[in-house]
């Protein structure tokens, strides 16, 4: 190994990078953009939710009162049934997600008692979108003058829990409760983390190939290991960047409380990373033009740390020979250390078990990695 | 006591599936020589010359550069070779000064020296001017010249060049060859693969490749003694006319149309008389008919147009 030919090929890694918008984006904005993405849940969707009106009075108030959901943007009312059975049909068809039901008593019950209800019909087959709704239907309800409160049903008889308060600050970005976005976003660091890392190692050697230098490049002295570290030397900086750049996103804009300590996560961030590098490039060896290598990358990292790490979706409820698949998967490691490093707040010493996960993980990768470029073209 | 040859090509052969696309081929370098390659595409030039780069594991047969087997130890001779592939290999992205930086980090060059070297290279091809500018925004001429710089930063003990010339314009290359021809005062070894026939004429030796075999291997002046028969030249109005009067006479063995007329190989140079008769006969228009000298293209054009009847 030569420190100079080292130097060289993280220079011009570290210049392509610079001088390349596609490069830049990835290093920059794919980090944020997936953690906005993530952390809100995989649906940013969430305004304009298509919904049905019935109402069964016609007063002035009644109007008034739906016409607060026909102007506020996280409803579009697709139609106006005058009947149950439209208002049936449209959930169980799957055009409204929810349907607002005004009583033939509405205007009665307000003068009389000063008080009155709406009924709120929601999809109970999507329980996620339809606790949303509810939240947003429970805030335009709030924001009616007269003191009304709304009730929500199931579409088939199904009760319905009442939505959780929602302040007026959090309505722009409603979200599930405080608890368990806590919990889901270290993990989605890690997600992002394999993502990000593995989409940049990926176009490290692809790039040589389509581009025509990979034939002058192996006609020179430089060594398969030179050329390995260093080109993923400038992306351990990047990706460590990344790292940071996640975690305060989650401490500072998801606001998860951070209990650990920095040393253990720079320590599993770096190995982490390693793995994360290495496996990218090795598809970037296989694979010799940018696009399809970056494809690659994206689909052999993104379905198993989504599904398969335990980030969103609890490892210890899967079926058993899934939980066994869960080892093959990086992220898995990286995850648990993350979640007990934010919440719990526990040292290297209590992660002893994922941590040396991690470690193997890496060094097969590095071993396999290292081994994987030949410097020929047959 | 003559000189061990610089390159040393025994017997090698190299096959893609069913094509050999290299066959058995032999041939030798001298130092301080430049060698062409020449053949047609297809011929097999580029698979050569990655083999003797290092960067193609040959099938069969053995390369040695200066001393060192290419295909048991071809880091070793990397050292001391530099490869313009034919495909443009620099970084686009990359400025002048950046890429000559990169070559010579890899092949360990120290700065004062590196800037010297480049310095003078520079000068040489004219390009001092642009030392800032990205390489993918040079034209093509300045883009080979770059190349050659950085291939030329380390010194070299042989240079392998692969269509280096193609689609330059004229002054580039010249410049090109300037800079080729002041290597072989410092003994520098050439092997160059072109398509380009008069710039094979500047070549010390030739290697005539086609289809993976090596056809005639010798000075281009040696070859053109070898020209089977003699070449006769027309200047006419219309070649057309006289390539279809004269393509089936007897004796008359490859018919060529160049610019102005058509370059004939016959067996005998007594056959012009014929020739000339045949043409008058049925009335073609010709200015001017007389045996001359052959330059390469006619060589080969006369040697493969033969192989082909052959084959
Ligand atoms: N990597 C390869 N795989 C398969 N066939 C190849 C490969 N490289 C070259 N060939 C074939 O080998 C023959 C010689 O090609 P090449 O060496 O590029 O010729 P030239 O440089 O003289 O044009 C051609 O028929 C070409 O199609
Ligand atoms: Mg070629």
């Amino acid at each position: 190994m030569n420190a100079l030919r080292l130097r060289a090929i993280a220079r011009k890694e570290v210049l392509q990078v610079w001088r390349d918008p596609r490069s830049l984006m990835i290093v920059l904005l794919m980090p944020i953009m997936q953690m906005l993405m993530l952390g809100y849940g995989v649906n940013l969707d969430l305004k304009h939710i298509p919904i049905c009106t019935y109402d069964r009075e016609g007063s002035q108030h009644s109007e008034a009162l739906l016409k607060g959901f026909a102007a506020s943007e996280y409803f579009d009312v697709v139609k106006v049934a005058t009947d149950y059975a439209a208002v049936t049909a449209a959930i169980d068809g799957g055009t409204c997600r929810m349907a607002v039901v005004v009583p033939q008593d509405f205007s009665e019950r307000l003068t009389d008692t000063g008080a009155s209800s709406v009924q709120a019909i929601l999809d109970a087959s999507d329980d996620n979108s339809a606790t949303i709704a509810a939240g947003y239907a429970q805030a335009v309800i709030d924001q009616f003058e007269q003191n009304v409160q709304i009730w929500f049903a199931g579409n088939h008889g199904q009760s319905m829990a009442p939505p959780p308060p929602i302040s007026l600050e959090s309505r722009v970005w409603f979200n599930e409760d405080l608890e368990s976005r806590n919990f889901i976003i270290p993990g989605v660091v890690a997600v992002v983390m394999a993502l990000v890392g593995a989409q940049l190692s990926s176009l490290t050697i692809s790039r040589e190939w389509e581009r025509g230098t990979m034939e002058l490049l192996v006609s020179t002295p430089v060594t398969p290991m030179e050329v390995m570290l260093g080109k993923l030397a400038p992306y351990f900086v990047i990706g460590l960047l990344d790292a940071v750049l996640c975690l305060v996103m989650a401490v500072l804009w998801f606001a998860v409380p951070f209990r650990g300590t920095l040393l253990t996560l720079f320590a599993t961030t770096s190995l982490f990373l390693v793995a994360v590098l290495g496996i990218g490039y090795l598809i970037s060896v296989a694979i010799r033009s940018q696009i399809g290598a970056s494809q690659i990358a994206l689909l052999v990292t993104m379905l198993p740390t989504a599904l398969l790490s335990g980030y969103a979706f609890p490892i210890d409820q899967m079926p058993a020979p899934i939980q066994w698949v869960t080892y093959l998967v990086h992220a898995r490691y990286y995850v648990t250390i993350l979640k007990a490093v934010f919440l719990k707040g526990v040292g290297m010493t209590a992660l002893l078990e994922p941590i040396l996960g991690l470690i193997l993980y890496a060094v097969i990768v590095a071993f396999l990695a290292a081994r994987a470029f030949r410097k020929r073209l047959d | 006591m003559t000189e061990p040859a610089a390159v040393e090509v025994a017997s090698l052969t190299k096959r893609f599936a069913a094509l050999t696309a290299v066959d058995g081929l032999s041939f030798s370098v001298a130092r301080g020589e430049i060698f062409g390659l020449v053949g047609p595409d297809g011929a097999g030039k580029t698979t050569v010359m990655r083999m003797l780069a290092g960067v193609m594991r040959p099938d069969a047969g053995t390369v040695i550069l200066d001393g060192v087997d290419v295909v048991s130890d071809p880091e070793l001779a990397k050292r001391h070779l530099s490869y313009m592939p034919q495909r443009f290999g620099l970084y686009e992205d990359l400025t002048v000064d950046e890429n000559i930086r990169f070559y010579a980090d890899l092949f360990g060059i120290a700065r004062g020296l590196r800037e010297e070297r480049a310095k003078r290279l520079l000068a040489a091809s004219g390009m001092e001017p642009f030392r800032g500018r990205l390489a993918g925004k040079l034209s093509g001429g300045m883009k080979q010249k770059l190349g050659l710089t950085c291939s030329l930063i380390h010194a070299p003990k042989a240079v392998l060049l692969d269509e280096p010339t193609t689609g330059v314009d004229p002054v580039s290359r010249r410049d090109f060859w300037r800079i080729l021809y002041s290597l072989l005062g410092e003994g520098v070894t050439i092997v160059i693969a072109t398509a380009y026939l008069d710039e094979a004429e500047r070549c010390h030796r030739l290697a005539l490749l086609d289809r993976g075999r090596l056809i005639q291997c010798d000075t281009p002046a040696a070859l053109k003694q070898k020209m089977p028969g003699a070449l006769v030249a027309i200047a006419s109005p219309d070649p057309r006319r006289v390539r279809s009067a004269l393509e089936d006479e007897p004796g008359v063995q490859t018919v060529v149309l160049v610019g102005d007329g058509v370059h004939l190989v016959v067996d005998d140079a007594g056959r012009i008389a014929e020739l000339e008769r045949r043409l008058a006969d049925q009335g073609v228009p010709y200015e001017h008919i007389a045996r001359v000298t052959p330059s390469v293209e006619d060589l080969f054009a006369a040697l493969l147009g033969r192989k082909a009847e052959d084959g």
